[in-house]
């Protein structure tokens, strides 16, 4: 599965076109993170806990969206993006988005 | 009384340890930009056809930075009468340009010679909320070019 955030894959050419694919999680950050990120708060620099949590959730988006990539028998996601959206005051939604299609 | 030592404690800490931490900060994306340099980051979406042959890899890198304490009371009192809140706007500087390096330091561990269309993404984390942490979350990403018969 080749991704990318271009509009083609360099040296191969599209032989169909499958559409919109799609990844999202929503994540809740927990407690114990709170409460150091309330510290890190007075001190300001970076908070390590949330970066990892974000990774992570971005990753499991990803891993989704190649699944249903996967699924309608496509080989690479094109010109894929990322967007982030707070729903509730605790909680954010990572989302990733491409184009599905299949390469020669 | 007990409050007023808090709050102002909490400043002097935030003013200190803010300060300092953000140049060791600048000092540290300083130093990685300049080491770095040889990755140029561009915005382009097409490749141009010299470049092909070549394999690419998505890479992205991503960071979430908070305000200390001191910066966030100026900012506070900047709202009250308008304008530049320089203290946010170093803040936010500092996060694109470290997820740019995060970046860029993953396309170096995969031998990259460049990273194409790099998007930027930020998102603020906890927003609307009282007492909220003031911190701001910056993703970059974009697609590694990887020359396979370029000696750099």
């Amino acid at each position: 599965m080749i991704l990318t955030t271009l509009e083609s894959v360099p040296g191969k050419s599209i032989t169909q076109h499958l559409g919109l694919v799609q990844g999202s999680t929503v994540r809740a950050k927990h407690a114990g993170r709170d409460l150091m990120a309330g510290l890190k708060n007075i001190f300001g620099g970076e908070l390590k806990g949330y970066t990892e949590l974000l990774q992570e959730s971005r990753e499991e988006a990803i891993s989704r969206m190649v699944e249903q990539a996967q699924s309608i028998g496509a080989n690479a996601v094109l010109n894929i993006r990322f967007s982030t959206s707070s729903i509730t005051q605790g909680a954010s939604e990572l989302f990733t988005y491409g184009t599905a299609v299949k390469l020669d | 009384m007990f409050d007023l030592i808090l709050f102002l404690t909490l400043l002097a800490l935030g003013f200190g340890f803010g300060q300092y931490l953000e140049s060791q900060h600048y000092k540290s994306i300083i130093n990685r930009e300049s080491s770095l340099k040889h990755i140029p980051a561009i915005a382009t979406k097409h490749l141009p056809p010299e470049f092909i042959p070549c394999s690419t890899q998505m890479v992205s890198g991503n960071v979430v930075i908070s305000i200390d304490f001191f910066k966030k009371f100026v900012s506070g009192l900047r709202s009250i009468v308008g304008g530049r809140v320089s203290s946010y706007e170093s803040l936010i500087d500092r996060a694109r340009r470290e997820a740019i390096l995060r970046m860029k330091e993953q396309a170096a561990s995969q031998g990259a010679n460049y990273v194409f269309n790099v998007k930027m993404e930020t998102s603020s984390i906890s927003k609307g909320r009282r007492n909220s942490i003031g911190s701001v979350e910056v993703l970059a990403y974009g697609t590694a070019i990887i020359q396979p018969s370029s000696i750099n």
